[in-house]
């Protein structure tokens, strides 16, 4: 049993709260590569370099977010700060420091604020990945090389989107990990970003002005990388339509550190 | 609209992206929320309003016209939901929803109202949405201020500038999967006056589906993105599935009603042409502007388009509405049904009508009525025949085809009432012989009868031929008969009848 399962358990609550872990527990390293905006203007280069850097396996866990809201109360339900985190703050859990029936124990920890997953990053001196490393991590597929193509990621996503969230969430690491060894990047929540608030896509993606016609406009222009990639889209989607402040139940986060 | 003031972006936006984007707002980490800068003029204004609650009604259903005279600010609150529901018989399919219902709950308003819109994002949604209203004037007809994380909302205000009939729909990208969900809607700005008024008023939108299983394949259906790239639906359907406007399910009026249909298309993909078999629609509001044509048979409705269209029902029946490109209709789903009833006296009517129906097929050169009665009839029956699904599903529809066969086989022996000649032909009307006993029922169709018999204490010795029908037909006529003329009955299946022929 890995040291992270331990902790689900609950067994070294303490331990993992304090801080005395490596910093690579639960992390696997996630080579240096490239990452394809969705979104560029004509004199933006069409890949970003990325360097490597350390990934979480799995989502961060219920069990591991109340351990560290019992080291840090002031991010206990009843006493954060509603500039940084919203009502919908934990409201799954049945209490400050309890899970309950709605929040088990290995699911992905959901209803928790950018500021929120931001302050659990530094507990762990590691911090939320950029867009391009989440994309970056994402672009590996299960059973290929390239998610975009991978039929697995395709029939995992699809069959996210076709079935609608019944009940809480499932365990991390019940579907296959990608070939980086990444669990639930597809299919099972949504994840913070660090810079999500500068996802090029807002609700309005046929927006009224030079969008559009960015967008669509002839070979060799400007434009979207690939206008059938629609998993990226809906991620673009889904981070453009947030706050800080918000807590969303199918929003969750992991943490990703430099080496 | 006022356009809401833009946001200053973070320093890690690059200026090249900020002219990508054009007026595309982003978000100041930690801000509270996003709202516009409060307008004198327009709080002046709203205040110097009444407020209304919007009333929504589900499809077929329509809002009560307004009948106030003047502006008013009117108060919508839409929740989007991630819903399963029945795309067809067996077939359930998670449609993205405005109000828990495809197409989304209708919203009527007046010419000159303010709208305050509020959107809501069920907390299980998995996806943010929001609403582009075509009603709208103002960039993105409200899509940037509605765009809803799931568990939030969102209030944003416009004025009804143009009266017409709108198509509403989620503009989250990306946009076609959000439409191909079933986030498609109506809503109808009435003109000050209000429109001509009639005596029915309902709501048809089609949109079409793109699933991974094929028409009618069982089972909680995946979105097909190929099949979606491609433009070839497996469902064209109206307002949410197969089925929807069929059977119990059916609009409905009464002769010499006047009925208005609301008529959408959300698409994503197709246009519609649509057509209601039997009628000629007496005014088509084209394209649902003020360019009013009448006398049209079929009218084209286009994806995120809708138009309105009015008739006067003059004959009791089933009138079929379809999508006239006919695959849809016959092997996809695009069929709905009105039936128009006789008033209390009318079942003479009625009689005379089908009477008028048996003789066209008759006479060789026949009145221009019994020509047309006669190719709507054929073209009904090819529309009912190619479908077995709503075949199967659908009594009215049995019933319908059970009166053409009756009045094509029976009623020369049994009368158009059902009532037979005294001491001659027995009455199938209220019958306790046909009532008794199904299995016997069938036999006599098709063996025919001899021998003394008596019916409602009535003896009869007389012969009726064996009845040179199908089994479906056999199944229909009985359905007919035995729930039509004051009886009462169960419906006789196809399946019966072969095991009534098979047995002797
Ligand atoms: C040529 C005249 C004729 C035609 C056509 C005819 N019938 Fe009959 N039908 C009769 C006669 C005569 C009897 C009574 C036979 C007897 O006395 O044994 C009868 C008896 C019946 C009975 C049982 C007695 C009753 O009234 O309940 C039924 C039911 C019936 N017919 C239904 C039909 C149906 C349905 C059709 C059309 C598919 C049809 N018939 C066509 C002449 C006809
Ligand atoms: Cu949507």
């Amino acid at each position: 049993m890995s040291p992270l399962r331990l902790l689900h358990a609950g067994l070294l609550v303490t331990l993992f709260a304090s801080g005395a872990w490596g910093e690579r527990s639960g992390m696997v390293e996630v080579p240096a590569g490239e990452f394809a905006p969705l979104l560029r203007s004509r004199d933006e280069p069409e890949t970003v370099p990325v360097p490597s850097f350390w990934m979480d396996v799995h989502p961060v866990t219920n069990a591991q977010y109340l351990a560290f809201v019992q080291t840090h109360p002031l991010w206990a339900r009843s006493q954060v700060r509603r500039l940084f985190a919203d009502e919908l703050y934990l409201a799954h859990w049945t209490g400050d420091f309890e899970l309950g029936p709605g929040a088990p124990p290995d699911a992905p920890v959901v209803l928790v604020s950018w500021f929120a997953a931001r302050a659990y990053a530094e507990s762990r001196d590691a911090r939320l990945p950029t867009i391009a490393e989440w994309e970056r991590a994402a672009a590996v597929g299960i059973d290929t090389d390239d998610a975009r193509t991978d039929p697995a990621v395709a029939a995992v996503l699809a069959r996210w989107f076709s079935r609608p969230n019944a009940g809480p969430l499932p365990d991390v690491e019940r579907g296959a990990a990608n070939r980086l060894g990444l669990h639930d990047l597809f299919g099972l929540v949504w994840e913070w970003v660090e810079d999500f608030n500068t996802a090029l896509v807002t609700g309005e993606s046929r927006a009224d002005t030079g969008l559009e016609r960015n967008l669509f406009c002839g070979a060799g222009s400007v434009g979207a990388r690939d206008n059938t990639d629609y998993p990226a889209f809906m991620r673009a989607g889904f981070r453009s339509s947030l706050r800080a402040a918000y807590a969303v139940p199918n929003l969750g986060f992991r943490c990703v550190v430099s080496p | 609209m006022k356009p809401l003031p833009v946001h200053p972006a973070r320093a890690v936006l690059a200026a090249s992206a900020l002219v990508l984007l054009g007026s595309v707002r982003l978000f100041a980490v930690g801000e509270a929320a996003t709202t516009a800068v409060p307008d004198a003029r327009k709080a002046e204004f709203a205040a110097s309003l009444p407020t209304e609650q919007a009333v929504l009604t589900a499809a077929p259903h329509v809002p009560p016209p307004i009948t106030r005279d003047h502006a008013a600010r009117v108060v919508v609150n839409l929740e989007v939901r991630e819903v399963v529901k029945q795309l067809a018989d067996g077939v359930d399919y998670t449609f993205w929803t405005f109000g828990g219902e495809v197409p989304g709950l209708f919203i009527r308003v007046r010419q000159g109202d303010l709208i305050e819109f509020h959107l809501s994002n069920h907390p299980t949604s998995k996806l943010p949405h929001n609403i582009d209203l075509h009603a709208v004037t103002g960039p993105g007809g409200g899509a940037t201020s509605s765009f809803t994380a799931p568990g939030h909302s969102s209030v944003f205000s416009f004025q009804a500038l143009n009266p017409g009939l709108y198509v509403y729909h989620c503009a989250t990208a990306p946009v076609p999967i959000h439409v191909a969900s079933g986030m498609y809607g109506l809503i109808l700005v009435e003109p000050h006056g209000g429109l001509p008024p009639v005596d029915r008023e309902f709501y048809v939108m089609q949109g079409e589906f793109y699933t991974t299983g094929n028409y009618g394949e069982a089972g909680l259906q995946t979105f097909d993105m190929p099949k979606a790239l491609d433009e070839r639906p497996n469902y064209v359907v109206f307002n949410g599935g197969v089925g929807s406007l069929v059977g119990d399910k059916a609009i409905t009026a009464e002769v010499g009603e006047t009925v208005r249909l609301f008529v959408g298309n959300g698409g994503p993909n197709l246009i519609s042409s649509f057509h209601v078999i039997g009628e000629i629609f007496d005014r088509v509001l084209h394209e649902a502007g003020t360019l009013v044509n009448e006398n049209v048979q079929t009218t084209l409705v286009p994806a995120g388009g809708a138009t309105m269209v009015d008739f006067r029902v003059e004959v009791p029946g089933t009138y079929i509405l379809v999508d006239h490109s006919l695959f849809r209709a016959f092997n996809k789903g695009a069929l709905g049904m009105l039936k128009v009833s006789g008033e209390p006296d009318a079942i003479v009517y009625s009689g005379k009508e089908v009477d008028e129906v048996y003789l066209g097929g008759q006479s060789a050169a026949g009145s221009e009525t019994v020509r047309r009665e006669e190719a709507l009839r054929a073209e009904r029956e090819d529309v009912i025949a190619a479908n077995p699904r709503i075949t199967e599903i659908d009594t009215e529809i049995q019933m319908e085809r059970g009166k053409r066969i009756y009045f094509a086989s029976c009623f020369a022996c049994h009368g158009q009432d059902g009532e037979g000649i005294p001491g001659v032909f027995p009455p199938v009307a209220d019958s306790d012989y046909l009532m008794a006993d199904k299995d016997r029922a069938i036999r006599v169709i098709l063996k025919g009868l001899t021998g003394p018999i008596t019916v409602n204490g009535k003896p009869y010795n007389s012969a009726m031929p064996p009845q040179d029908l199908t089994d479906q037909q056999v199944a229909d006529v009985l359905t007919f008969v035995m729930n039509s003329f004051g009886n009462r009955g169960e419906d006789v299946t196809p399946a019966e009848v072969k095991a009534v022929r098979t047995a002797n």
